[in-house]
């Protein structure tokens, strides 16, 4: 059965999956659906969920034209259900089932594996709304407000998403860990999220940028690898969320690099050219260069960790029931099984890195993130490209994998950004040298001051190259509701 | 796995327990070194353990009742962040051979039995507080605790995953805890056993998997209050302080011979069997509390369970080929009795006499579940009286020496019994030995309860039926010579299967069906080619390929 391309409206849930026709489904996401909006409700400050915001909503999950521009006030938003169209002939891609169709029913030998990695990716989506709940009293512009509200309603559908799934295909278990993602909270003691990084607060705008750029990069790689699943509504809605993941990198890189980019320029105006003449930069209100390093270093470590041990049992059960395949799996050329192959990975060995083969299969992890690696470097070139083209003398790096790492071989050692390894000693005598120090987060936070007005940016951040759907300079992409 | 094992611990070399004492509370917190594992080749990750940690372990719950008898609760928590115990290594148990994983698990239930006990015995509480995964083996340690608190955080689950992922009998004690002690249904049980992640919070509270689901923010608080009604409940013997237990002190030869102060170990390689002989006490028994106070852990009493239970633990994981154990005593029956009766006058209001005397019933009960064959030799000089002659009752044969003995010189052999084997020193199913001896025999347990307190010869012994065979000088050395040789030539399985029988009569309790289904089934899934074959789910553990199972049900 081809998915119908058309996304229902007429039920309180868009889809394109046939909802009104699944009645048991559709029942049990409306009875859910109070929740998630008093969750909504709870967590975004009064006057936003009033305000006029310019929304993308997607109407179609075709590649070309599937979003539509539009104010809308946040409650309003269409969360719906939607999976990208379903691939002819599809098969398992990786695995003990490689080549064999791919399942449109869950196997009942997978059930408890695949939802629980539902259930941690269901996870995250929620909780990054949480952690950047504060932001938009701090925002730097309407642009960039009106962004992360975009961002937080596609987590929101994210979590749709997930539920959706949960819902449709695992039952009254499967309801009960829907109830449950919308019970646990980012950073409570009660009943924290289920992943570190997703505790951790996101405190002040670079942070939310610093985010968007890694730990949704991290985000983005695990949807890479679940939508190679066997389970095709799995691979399906995880091809659809990766559609609109992207635009939370774009929102990340481009972040960044404006901070980056008004600090060079602020240095220039002043005629500094040291980049670690910090109070004098820090004096025209612009975050210096070796801050944002700090910050990288920070946001980097936190998101490496999210990829778990580099050797991973779990992982390797995964792959090898062909639940979550690799990066770009279907282009990779072997045999998709990986018995016998083997993988680099690195260990410490008489206090030395060394990378030593081990088995493909147990090394998923590990390969995950050196593929993100390799796409989160894309982003500091660019970065340091903007740099060099203003003349300053210095460029923006990623510390070494074994810094500031609390999961996986390095988390019990020590390690300089450039890979050194310390004592516990010197690591505390020296890591404020390398991460945010509370007199450098201080600073940040006093310069979070809200610029509401059209077409206005605060100090320290500069205008977007284009507009958002390439609206001119002074739109108004929030219309505030400052009651 | 050849390196020899050593049970002898303390506080100071543990690697993965830490144990706070706060008044009449005492708190455990297992932080499992991953570093630390017994054998070389695996990681305890996750506050995994092997035997290593289980030795530890049994060592903390010792200590607490000697060191420590002040305390009247104990909480049992992890060290880690969200991870309660993630069960026993796997990588350990792939590693492991077949009669490591059975010993393995069997020291293991015998740790969480006294543990399981400490309530009623000695008056120590167990609560076990779980917040983060506990799972497998972690969760059998909730379950031998008296009561479980779990963290109500959608994060913290029980489960017993191991017939979903490794294709083993789950916990440590297999099913039994669950169904016996904690009442869960069996078909919630089933489903229990078959959802790899467990369960959470309330339902947990419902399917009665533990008894309460408490928020974390309320957790410490509830704890607290828990943990002080539980303290308070528990009825105290005595107010004298602990005393110091200092590792056994012996000597190991050349040959696998063992040394201590009053018990020794020959191993006699070609035989396969090892003779262990008891010295009765040296000295006249302690005159009052203060004295057996004073001497603390050098009392005859416990210095000799302390010695033999180190022996056996020796002989069961050092030695697998010796497959016979023959018990000697020597010395004064009457000091014997003594030490023992003073003992016993005392164990209502003394916690150290109490102690003194469960250990041995303890250590009586290790003897049953030995997986050798157990003989006892009467002979004369000998002192099987009182807890001594509890081991010639616990032996699968007992000889008796009929007559002078000119090469064995000494007072002739006698067998005597007193209070103690009539109760105090009973079995894991609730009998006294003699009870157990003529279960469907009441004349026969009548008499031998009226011969408490006399010294018994062979010719009475045997008449009692309290000996297998009464032997004199004539037949003595041919007879046990020619048993011995017999017994060396059968298999080693067979009659570990006959003696485990053969032991246990009559009824059954938790501990009883523990071992017997851990025997049964545990021992029998890990030599199944599902589990344990080249191609099972233990070897493939941790490749990301699932095991093959044999379709055949059996």
């Amino acid at each position: 059965m081809a998915a119908p391309q058309a996304v229902d409206y007429d039920t309180l849930i868009p889809n394109n999956v046939g909802l009104s026709k699944d009645k048991r489904v559709l029942k049990a996401l409306e009875k859910w659906h109070p929740g998630y909006i008093s969750w909504w409700n709870d967590l975004i400050p009064k006057q936003f969920q009033e305000s006029l915001v310019y929304l993308r909503t997607a109407v179609s999950v075709d590649p070309k034209g599937w979003a539509r521009f539009d104010y809308v006030k946040m409650p309003e938003y269409r969360w719906g259900v939607l999976l990208a169209p379903e691939v002819e002939g599809r098969t398992v891609p990786c695995g003990e089932f490689a080549g064999e169709p791919a399942w449109q029913e869950v196997p009942g030998e997978h059930r408890a594996t695949l939802r629980r990695l539902l259930v941690i990716q269901g996870d995250t989506e929620p909780a990054s709304v949480e952690q950047q709940r504060h932001l938009g009293m701090t925002a730097p512009s309407l642009y960039d407000m009106r962004n992360l509200f975009q961002v937080n309603v596609e987590e929101g559908r994210h979590l749709w998403a997930m539920v959706y799934l949960l819902q449709k295909y695992f039952g009254r278990d499967g309801r009960e860990e829907a109830d449950d993602l919308l019970r646990r909270q980012s950073g409570s003691d009660e009943a924290p999220r289920m992943l570190g990084a997703f505790n951790e607060s996101t405190p002040d705008w670079l942070s939310f940028f610093m985010f968007t750029y890694f730990t949704d990069r991290d985000g983005k790689m695990q949807l890479e690898s679940l939508a190679q699943s066997g389970f095709d509504p799995l691979s399906r809605t995880c091809r659809f969320m990766l559609t609109e993941e992207a635009h939370h990198m774009f929102v990340g890189e481009t972040g960044v690099g404006r901070v980056v980019q008004r600090t060079c320029e602020a240095m220039r105006e002043a005629g500094i050219d040291d980049p670690y003449d910090i109070d004098r930069i820090r004096a025209l209100g612009v975050i210096d260069l070796p801050t944002i390093q700090k910050k990288l270093n920070l946001h980097y470590s936190l998101s490496l960790d999210l990829f778990g041990a580099e050797v991973s049992t779990n992982a390797a059960n995964a792959f090898n029931a062909g639940i979550k395949g690799r990066y770009q799996e279907v282009r990779l050329e072997d045999d998709h099984k990986l018995h016998g192959d083997t993988y680099p990975v690195v260990q410490i060995e008489d206090g030395k890195v060394v990378l030593k083969d081990m088995p493909a299969l147990s090394a998923i992890n590990m390969r995950l993130r050196d593929d993100y690696v390799k796409d989160a470097s894309g982003g500091i070139k660019r970065w340091n490209a903007a740099i060099a083209k203003t003349g300053i003398e210095f460029s923006l790096a990623l510390p070494h994998q074994g810094f500031h790492r609390q999961i996986g071989v390095f988390s019990d050692s020590h390690m300089t950004p450039d890979g050194d390894f310390i004592s516990a000693d010197e690591w505390s005598a020296r890591a404020g040298d390398w991460l945010p120090s509370t007199a450098d987060r201080d600073y940040i936070e006093s310069l979070m001051v809200p610029e509401f007005t059209p077409g206005k940016y605060a100090s320290w951040i500069a205008p977007p190259r284009v507009g958002i759907d390439n609206q001119p300079g002074d739109f108004e992409y929030v219309q505030l509701h400052m009651a | 796995m050849a390196q020899r094992i050593e049970f002898n611990t303390s506080p100071g070399n543990y690697r993965h327990w830490r144990v706070e004492y706060d008044g009449n509370v005492a708190t455990v917190f297992m932080q499992v070194d991953e570093s630390a594992g017994l054998f070389d080749g695996y990681e305890l990750k996750l506050n995994s353990y092997d035997l290593g940690v289980d030795i530890e372990l049994a060592d903390v719950v010792q200590r607490m009742r000697f060191e420590h008898p002040e305390v009247r609760a104990v909480v049992m928590r992890s060290g880690r962040e969200r991870v309660f115990c993630a069960g026993a290594n796997i990588r350990m148990l792939s590693g492991a051979s077949h009669q490591h994983k059975v010993n393995f698990c069997k020291f293991t239930n015998e740790t969480r039995n006294t543990l399981e006990a400490a309530a009623d015995d000695s008056g120590q509480m167990w609560v076990c507080a779980v917040q983060g995964a506990c799972a497998g083996g972690g969760y059998e340690l909730a379950l031998a605790c008296n009561y479980i608190l779990l963290a109500d955080d959608s994060n913290s689950s029980v489960a017993l995953p191991e017939v979903p992922l490794l294709a083993v009998l789950p916990g440590t004690g297999g099913l039994t805890r669950l169904v016996d002690k904690r009442g869960v249904r069996r078909d919630l049980a089933d489903a229990f056993c078959t959802v790899e992640e467990g369960v959470k919070g309330q339902r947990a509270v419902d399917w009665r998997l533990v008894d309460e689901s408490v928020k974390n923010s309320q957790f410490e608080e509830r704890l607290a209050t828990v943990t002080a009604e539980f303290a308070t409940a528990q009825v105290s013997r005595g107010d004298r302080s602990g005393i110091a237990l200092d590792p056994v002190q012996r000597d190991i030869g050349e040959d696998g011979s063992l040394r201590y102060s009053c018990v020794s170990v020959e191993i006699e390689r070609d035989k396969r069997l090892a003779r262990i002989s008891v010295q009765g006490p040296d000295t006249d028994a302690p005159a009052d509390l203060d004295t057996l106070h004073r001497e603390g852990q050098n009392t005859w009493m416990l210095r000799c369970v302390r010695e033999l239970d180190d022996a056996l633990l020796q002989l069961r994981f050092n030695e697998p080929e010796v497959g016979v154990l023959v018990f000697h005593t020597a010395g004064d029956a009457e000091r014997v009795l003594a030490h023992e009766t003073a003992m016993a006058g005392w164990r209502d209001s003394d916690w150290l006499a109490n102690e003194v005397l469960l250990y041995w019933r303890r250590l009586l009960k290790r003897l049953d579940v030995s997986s050798r064959s157990l003989v006892a030799l009467i002979e004369p000089g000998s002192c099987f009286a009182g807890m001594l002659a509890e081991i010639a009752l616990a032996a699968d044969r007992s000889y008796i020496a009929e007559g002078e003995f000119d090469e064995m010189p000494g007072p002739e052999a006698a067998l005597q019994l007193s209070a103690l084997n009539l109760a105090g020193l009973e079995m894991g199913h609730g009998l006294t030995r003699l009870q157990n001896r003529f279960y469907a025999d009441a004349p026969s347990l009548d008499a031998a309860e009226a011969a408490v307190g006399v010294p018994l010869d062979a010719g009475r012994a045997d008449e009692l039926g309290l000996v297998t065979w009464a032997l004199d000088d004539i037949d003595w050395e041919d007879e046990v010579r020619v048993f011995l040789e017999e017994r060396t030539s059968f298999s080693p399985d067979a009659l570990t299967g006959m003696e485990a029988n053969l032991r246990f009569v009559g009824p059954e309790t938790m501990e009883t069906r523990i071992f017997a289904r851990l025997s049964a089934w545990q021992n029998w899934i890990f030599q199944r080619p599902s589990a344990a074959g080249e191609h099972g789910a233990l070897q493939r553990y941790g490749t990301g390929v699932r095991g093959d199972y044999t379709a055949e049900r059996v």
